[in-house]
């Protein structure tokens, strides 16, 4: 990733309310570093789409300052930030053929026609999409106009491009693979891109950093790594994967461990990632392709369980049992010739290291 | 089909192919009949759907145009009433500068007879007192004499009775309205007539109906640039207004609809007057003297701003429903590429809402090209239309003849227009919401 192309951007404590009374938006920082693909993520409705307006300067903050590449732009007008938008539905112009598409942020910075043929072209290489110029975009397929979408945003070079759900539109197979073009793309322009998506696998598979957001609020900013391995809390341990959750309090705290009674009277060791006094109420999250059916070393964790269904899903079977009196306790056992055959009905031992289950704040 | 050499009956069959290259059905019928077939019961259930709408155009509004365009043609009186005359005009050739022989005149004096004696010779002579004043007066006169009069000779006798018998063109006109069929209804309609020396427009104080023709249109043109020029903005707010307060604008737009036309029109006069509300807030603010108020009313100028008015929400209508489909994202991408407001409006909004514009340019000013009321009302004789001509002759001057040409004529324009506004903007680019 080269740095130097890319912009930086910097929400200072930036709230935004439109009626006055709830705060869609609140108190957000964000440092967003050159070169960045920054993903925010987080269930409809959560302020995404609001904090993406703020910044492209559609929509006024109520309260803070937003700053590209360390200068304030509260005050700066859309068409003076140069920044480049794709928008859900594509917002290509319909009376005007791709090429004149292109053209039309060219056309406004008054580039002459050669530099700017040159370059449409060169964008639309980019996109793959060579021969289309001439067509209107009714002509093109969901996937060619998301293309043309992108290289419209990128043909007049702007620092910093921002997403707003750019695949939403597009079935499941041209979503993966755009969004294995657009995450190419990136890389190689070395912009710095604002990338807004409900969808957390595609939030986990491009960005560098994603920022979770609920109810106007950052929950966690890490990498996808990070964020699935550590959530902070609850929320993001259950909006990111699969996840168990087993409700209980903690009986006592130590150092990298803690010891939480589950409301069934199990005892389990956990790691205290969001709990602090003992007596706390905690929801331990644990990950199902953590977790070991009969294991023959002996982990942390080891409990009795109940199989109550398997499905068959090839690489691995799909075993959901009752565990410590939770119902949906997922676990994924991978498909291998030398283990020992289980059925729906058995009762068999589960076991997980402390390091892999983690004690939450109380799941809503 | 190279492969049908590999393939058995049945394969083809199946295949929906045989080797006359007809594509069949399963039980062997070749698919396009099967396919009509069923599309036949489709299009006789839907005609008999709109049946009755057609039967009800057809009698009340093909038939009613049908018979007006044939009202501007025909001319059957002066062979209903004159037969023998027509007849004897045939040998008669109007540029050999002489009045008629003693036949024609003998034939009259049979002719005008019968007339008299069934009361028809009145209406000849009004329905050609429309081409030539005189008529009217020359029938009735010669109706009286001519049951006094003597066996032949007849010519005499006749230019006795009334002198105009002596007069060529008297003979000229009769002549050119003997056939069943005439133009000169049309010919009057463009200020034209028939004369001694063939087709020659009128004197220069007696044409009146091109000068209304140009009017109308041009005035109309004025109407609908108007109402685009006030209507655009209004359908623009009420599209991108918050739904409340759009509401609120659209009740607006649509009160005019609630009112009636009289009343509308009638409020403009005590608006529009010498001493009504819009002159005396002139004069009061200082803008206009006292001694030489504004003429707003009885002119073009009533005209023009009256039926804007009246005809605004037939701008504003499609004009919002297109604006309403062009989502706001396209304005947004604009200004994210760097366009300013004026640019992204010029250049991306506006030629999005082009259709809307088309569709009520269409609308208004094919309304407003057939408005009588308000420009009887309001207008003058400076600012009146050609359908208030129209509407003359039909219900005072009973001259249908002429109002049907008029009418045809304005129809045929209409249609040309509209021909034109296809090739130049494209019925296509023309949409309601
Ligand atoms: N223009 C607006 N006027 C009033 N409320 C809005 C507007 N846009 C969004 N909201 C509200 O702000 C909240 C956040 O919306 P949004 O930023 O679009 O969320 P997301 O993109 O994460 O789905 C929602 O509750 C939404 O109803
Ligand atoms: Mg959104």
């Amino acid at each position: 990733m080269s740095n130097t192309r890319g912009a930086s951007v910097v929400f200072d404590g930036v709230q935004k309310s439109y009626d006055g009374e709830n705060l869609v938006v609140k108190n957000l920082n964000l440092d967003i570093a050159h070169g960045e693909f920054l993903t925010m993520l987080g269930p409809s409705g959560s302020g995404k789409t609001t904090c993406l307006m703020m910044l492209a300067g559609f929509e006024p903050a109520t309260h803070g300052e937003i700053y590209l590449n360390g200068n304030p732009i509260n005050n700066v007008p859309p068409h003076k930030r140069g920044i480049g938008m794709v928008f859900q539905n594509y917002a290509l112009f319909p009376h005007m053929s791709v090429a004149e598409n292109l053209a039309f942020p060219l056309k406004v910075r008054g580039m002459g026609k050669a530099e700017s043929e040159e370059r449409i072209n060169r964008a639309l290489d980019m996109v793959e999409l060579g021969a289309f110029g001439s067509r209107r975009p009714a002509q093109l397929s969901g996937g060619q106009q998301q293309r043309v979408a992108v290289a419209r945003a990128l043909v007049f070079d702007p620092e910093l491009v921002l997403m707003d759900e750019p695949l939403g539109a597009l079935d499941k197979q041209l979503r993966e693979q755009m969004q294995y073009e657009i995450k190419h793309i990136h890389d190689n322009l070395g912009v710095t891109v604002v990338y807004v998506t409900h969808d957390q696998t595609e939030a986990l598979t491009m960005s560098d950093r994603v920022a979770v957001f609920n109810d106007g609020i950052i929950q966690q900013l890490s990498p996808p790594d990070v964020l699935y391995e550590s959530p902070d809390n609850s929320f993001v341990a259950q909006f990111i994967g699969e996840n168990n959750k087993l409700a209980g309090s903690v009986v006592e705290i130590g150092k990298g461990v803690c010891t939480v009674k589950l409301d069934d009277g199990t005892i389990v060791q956990a790691d205290p990632v969001n709990v602090h006094n003992v007596g706390d109420r905690t929801s331990v999250s644990l990950r199902p392709e953590r977790i070991e059916v009969a294991p023959d070393n002996s982990p942390d964790n080891l409990v009795d369980g109940k199989i109550e269904e398997m499905i068959y899903l090839g690489d691995h079977i799909r075993v959901r049992m009752n565990v410590a009196g939770n119902n949906e306790f997922i676990v994924k056992v991978r498909n291998r010739r030398d283990k020992r055959p289980i059925s729906a009905g058995d009762v068999v031992k589960v076991g997980w290291d402390a390091a892999d289950a983690k004690a939450l704040d109380e799941a809503i | 089909m190279s492969s049908s050499e590999t393939m058995s009956v049945e394969e083809q069959l199946a295949a929906g192919q045989t080797e006359d290259g007809i594509v069949r059905a399963a039980d062997g019928t070749p698919l396009k009949a099967r396919l009509a077939k069923a599309l036949r019961r489709e299009k006789l259930r839907s005609f008999l759907m709109i049946s009755p709408l057609l039967l009800f155009i057809v009698l009340s509004f093909l038939m009613p145009i049908g018979d007006m365009l044939l009202r501007s043609v025909e001319n059957k009186i002066v062979q209903n009433t004159l037969p023998t005359v027509v007849q004897e005009l045939e040998r008669w050739d109007p540029a050999s500068e002489e009045l008629p022989d003693e036949a024609t005149f003998a034939a009259l004096a049979t002719d005008l007879k019968i007339a008299v004696k069934e009361r028809i010779h009145t209406r000849l002579g009004s329905r050609l007192n429309y081409e030539q004043s005189g008529f009217s007066g020359l029938f009735r006169s010669t109706g009286r004499a001519v049951r006094k009069m003597e066996e032949g000779p007849y010519k005499e006798q006749f230019i006795k009775a009334d002198e105009d018998w002596g007069k060529l063109q008297t003979w000229v006109v009769l002549d050119s309205f003997k056939a069943p069929y005439t133009a000169g209804y049309f010919l009057n309609a463009v200020d034209a007539e028939n004369t001694v020396d063939g087709v020659q427009m009128k004197a220069e104080n007696e044409r009146i109906y091109i000068q209304l023709f140009i009017r109308t249109m041009w005035m109309s043109l004025a109407i609908t640039f108007m109402c685009l020029l006030l209507g655009y903005p209004v359908a623009y707010l009420l599209a991108h207004l918050p739904a409340r307060t759009s509401n609120m604008l659209m009740i607006l737009v649509l009160l005019p609809f609630w009112t009636s036309l009289l009343v509308r029109t009638s409020a403009w006069k005590v608006l529009l007057q010498g001493q009504g509300v819009i002159n005396d807030l002139l004069v009061w603010v200082g803008f206009v003297d006292d001694a030489d108020r504004l003429v707003l009313i009885n002119n073009q100028t009533g005209t023009i701003i009256a039926m804007t008015h009246i005809l605004l929400p037939f701008m504003i209508l499609p004009l919002y429903s297109v604006m309403k489909t062009i989502s706001p994202t396209y304005v947004r991408a604009a200004k994210s590429m760097g366009a300013n407001d004026w640019t992204s409006f010029w250049k991306v909004y506006f030629p999005q809402s082009v259709p809307g514009i088309g569709a009520g340019a269409i609308l208004v000013f094919i309304l407003a090209i057939g408005y009588y009321i308000t420009p009887a009302l309001v207008g003058g004789t400076s600012g009146i239309f050609i359908s208030n001509r129209i509407a003359f002759h039909i219900s005072t001057s009973l001259n249908w003849g002429l109002a049907a040409a008029l009418g045809a004529i304005l129809l045929v324009l209409v249609l040309l227009l509209f021909y034109v506004y296809d090739k130049i903007v494209g019925i296509d680019n023309v949409k309601l919401g």
